[in-house]
């Protein structure tokens, strides 16, 4: 246990300062106060959530039947009356380029990262705030700045219809040659915000976990969010500024006449797709590892036990984000890739199921013989794994290049990365999120309530999306808002699915409200033995600022 | 970190570390655009992506022809949409020997009333042949500006390398396709355009 004389209950002249919050608007406009900012990312990650998901049901409205049924009115009601078919088409494109964009730039990376990234990595490792907390600001206020922009772009021109209808890929020609209008250029300006705000938030959490850490808090013994947190900053620093570079340039072939995609110009639309993967898969560990990292904390406070194999989940981490470096061609296996080079990709890519398989084993290792209570974050954290494992099966499958020339671009592949990410990232935030809210709001969700949302969300959400891989093997591919008769048994399945899940978000916000409006009180350590990093040794909420007098980590204190 | 006031005491350790990391981010978008042309030189050095290979005279003239080895060569010519030119080989296939110098002609006309400079992309398939097929000299290296109405006959000066027999990857492939697009260069793509509406 950690020691600190920080409780919030101390207090004295020192302290006198320590609740002393700024006006409504320097608070939250202005803020660099790290908690504050950390609730700001929080709550746009949910507001974009609601866009990204809502825009997800009507995709899943679209696909129940064959045919093109509900565009037209989605068209409507964007105000282009009377469109075009190919128009409408072209909606179903922006549809499927939101979606991705929101979910990932805006939802994910926000809630993890931002959210409780912001809020966790200083308490944890003792600090009173981020590194750079005016920096901080900036980073929330450009990712807003980002949305948007990319919010802008289906009201204009993007080519065959109004919004950008180029796949979050953006992959040249469609995006520069093919797709005329200012639509695009928004969607990418909007990448190119959201960037350099993570970029920054990046740099933040590097100097803050490397240089700001309590007396007694060496490497070796940092949470394993924390870890989690520095391996996802060195992921963003290495991959955001290529495809910053990446996008940039197909900014100024749009614009200013350059031909790096263009063959006309002796440029390659397939380097494109290098540096967009060298920087996109990255981005997916960029997306899990914090939520890897959420579900070790919690899987840990659940059995009260340390982390079984702590050092192991450190460096499986670190290896994760190493080898994740050197994999980006097996998004790119049907691009004419030798044998030799695609044997390699397969190669490297199971490679990951190494250290990834460490950290499933190190979790269930970590229940074995623990005393476990089945808090609703816990619940949510085994469901967590064992969904992240069936999407991480999947992908050891697709790593072959082999099969992946049958089912690239079909639906098994999107049944693959929404298994690892909205089943996988989004469980993760939500076991974080009911781990922290009652210490980040000071009360109490109803668990009760938390249950049943994970009940009704595992259903709806494996009903959602297993079937995607039956159209996938069955070669139904992805991206068309149309498809043949015979693939409409699972869509249909897969429709009510996320009506399931929907009204599991009904139910999660059901929960916020009830425990902003009546929830109980919660006190310091709420979840008692078994939480035993540093933000349990403060009040819930934590005071404005913590840790006046730093605490000092014995050299007995485990993880 | 031992003061009472950590914040002011690491300070400039937080600026360096943050420059420090600042520069790693600059220093990842060099390294995006670097790609470019590290890609270019790649793609020429491997036949990655079906590139084929570039030989001087000098260079070919080492090269020996193989006895008793032929291989056919194919012929494919495209023009970018929009372009008023007839662009066809004048012969769509050829059997060659390998290692030996040969020659193929390809015909352009502009059909146009205004002169239109191209620029010539190529490719190579199969791909694993790619950097065994190498010219000597060809019309793509340079831009070809066609007047009003003219005709060209284009060359391409090329030999198969032997070394391709000794690949395993390539040495079962029995004909190798060289394609050709013309695009007009950026400055004539206006007038293609109006020729287009014309």
């Amino acid at each position: 246990m950690a020691t600190t004389t920080d409780h919030h209950s101390a207090h004295g002249d020192v302290h006198a300062h320590d609740d002393h919050k700024p006006g409504f608007f320097s608070r939250w406009f202005m803020s660099t106060n790290h908690k504050d900012i950390g609730t700001l990312y929080l709550i746009f990650a949910i507001f974009a959530g609601i866009i990204g998901g809502a825009i997800s049901g009507i995709m899943r409205l679209e696909l129940d039947h064959p045919g093109i049924q509900v565009l037209a009115s989605v068209n409507h009601f964007l105000g282009v009356t009377s469109a075009t078919m190919d128009q409408n088409l072209h909606l179903w494109n922006v549809l499927i380029t939101a979606h991705g964009l929101i979910m990932v730039f805006f939802m994910v990376m926000p809630a993890m990262i931002g959210g409780f990234g912001n809020w966790f990595v200083p308490i944890m490792i003792g600090a009173p705030d981020m590194a750079f907390p005016r920096m901080n600001n900036i980073s929330f206020w450009l990712t807003v700045a980002g949305f948007c922009s990319l919010m802008i772009s289906p009201f204009v021109p993007g080519g065959t219809g109004n919004g950008a209808g180029i796949g979050w890929t953006a992959y040249a020609p469609l995006s520069t040659s093919g797709s005329q209008g200012p639509a695009v250029d928004f969607a990418i300006f909007s990448l190119h915000l959201a960037g350099a705000g993570s970029i920054m938030g990046a740099i933040n959490f590097i100097t803050t976990i490397l240089n700001m850490r309590a007396p007694g808090m060496t490497l070796h013994k940092m949470p394993l969010f924390v870890w989690s947190m520095l391996v996802t900053a060195f992921l963003l620093l290495l991959a955001l500024p290529v495809l910053a570079a990446a996008i940039t340039m197909l900014i100024t072939d749009r614009n200013f006449g350059t031909t790096f995609f263009d063959a006309s110009g002796g440029g390659d639309p397939v380097l494109f797709q290098h540096l967009f993967w060298f920087f996109g898969h990255p981005e997916v560990y960029i997306m899990i590892l914090p939520g890897f990292g959420m579900i070790s904390q919690i899987v840990s406070t659940f059995s009260k036990k340390p982390v079984f194999g702590y050092l192991g989940m450190a460096y499986a981490m670190v290896a994760i984000g190493v080898v994740g470096f050197v994999v980006w061609a097996h998004h790119m296996y049907t691009t004419g890739l030798s044998e030799d080079v695609k044997m390699y990709f397969t190669t490297a890519t199971m490679v990951i199921a190494v250290p990834t398989g460490i950290k499933i084993f190190s979790w269930i290792a970590t229940m074995w013989g623990g005393s476990i209570s089945f808090k609703s974050p816990m619940v949510w954290a085994i469901g967590f794994i064992f969904l992240f494992t069936v999407g991480g099966v999947t992908g050891v499958v697709l790593a072959n290049g082999g099969i992946d020339d049958n089912v690239q671009d079909t639906y098994y592949v999107v049944g693959h990365f929404h298994y690892v990410l909205s089943l996988g990232a989004v469980t993760a935030l939500f076991a974080g999120f009911y781990y922290w809210f009652p210490k980040m709001s000071g009360r109490w969700h109803s668990e009760l309530l938390s249950y049943l949302h994970f009940a009704v969300f595992f259903v709806g959400v494996n009903l959602i999306f297993f079937p995607m891989h039956f159209l996938g093997l069955q070669g139904m591919p992805r991206r068309y808002p149309d498809y043949a008769a015979a693939f409409e048994y699972w869509n249909h399945i897969s429709t009510i699915g996320y009506k399931v899940m929907a009204a599991s978000m009904v139910i999660f916000f059901v929960n916020i409200i009830y425990a902003l409006v009546a929830g109980k009180k919660a006190e310091g350590n709420y979840w008692g033995e078994g939480a035993n990093t540093l933000e349990w040794t403060l009040s819930s909420p934590p005071p404005f600022h913590q840790f006046e007098t730093l605490p000092v980590i014995g050299d007995d204190d485990h993880h | 970190m031992t003061a009472a006031s950590p914040s002011l005491t690491s300070a400039p350790r937080n600026r360096r570390v943050g420059l420090m990391a600042a520069g790693v981010a600059l220093w990842m978008l060099a390294l995006g655009y670097a790609a470019v042309p590290l890609y270019r030189i790649f793609c020429q050095a491997t036949g990655y992506g079906g590139t084929p290979a570039r030989a001087s005279e000098i260079q070919a003239s080492t090269v020996r022809e193989l006895a008793g080895r032929t291989i056919s060569i194919r012929f494919d010519s495209n023009i970018e949409n929009g372009m008023p030119w007839h662009f066809a080989p004048e012969r769509t296939t050829q059997t060659v020997k390998i290692g030996a110098r040969s020659l193929a002609l390809f015909d352009a006309t502009n059909n146009s009333d205004h002169a239109i400079t191209g620029a010539a992309s190529y490719n190579i398939e199969p791909e694993s042949a790619a950097r065994y097929f190498t010219k000597i000299q060809c019309f793509c290296f340079t831009r070809q500006t066609l007047k009003a109405h003219e005709h060209v006959r284009m060359p391409v000066i090329f030999y198969v390398d032997p070394k391709l027999i000794e690949d395993p990857d390539a040495r079962d492939v029995t004909q190798i396709t060289l394609s050709y697009t013309f695009h007009p260069v950026a400055a004539d793509k206006d007038a293609v355009a109006k020729g287009v509406t014309k």
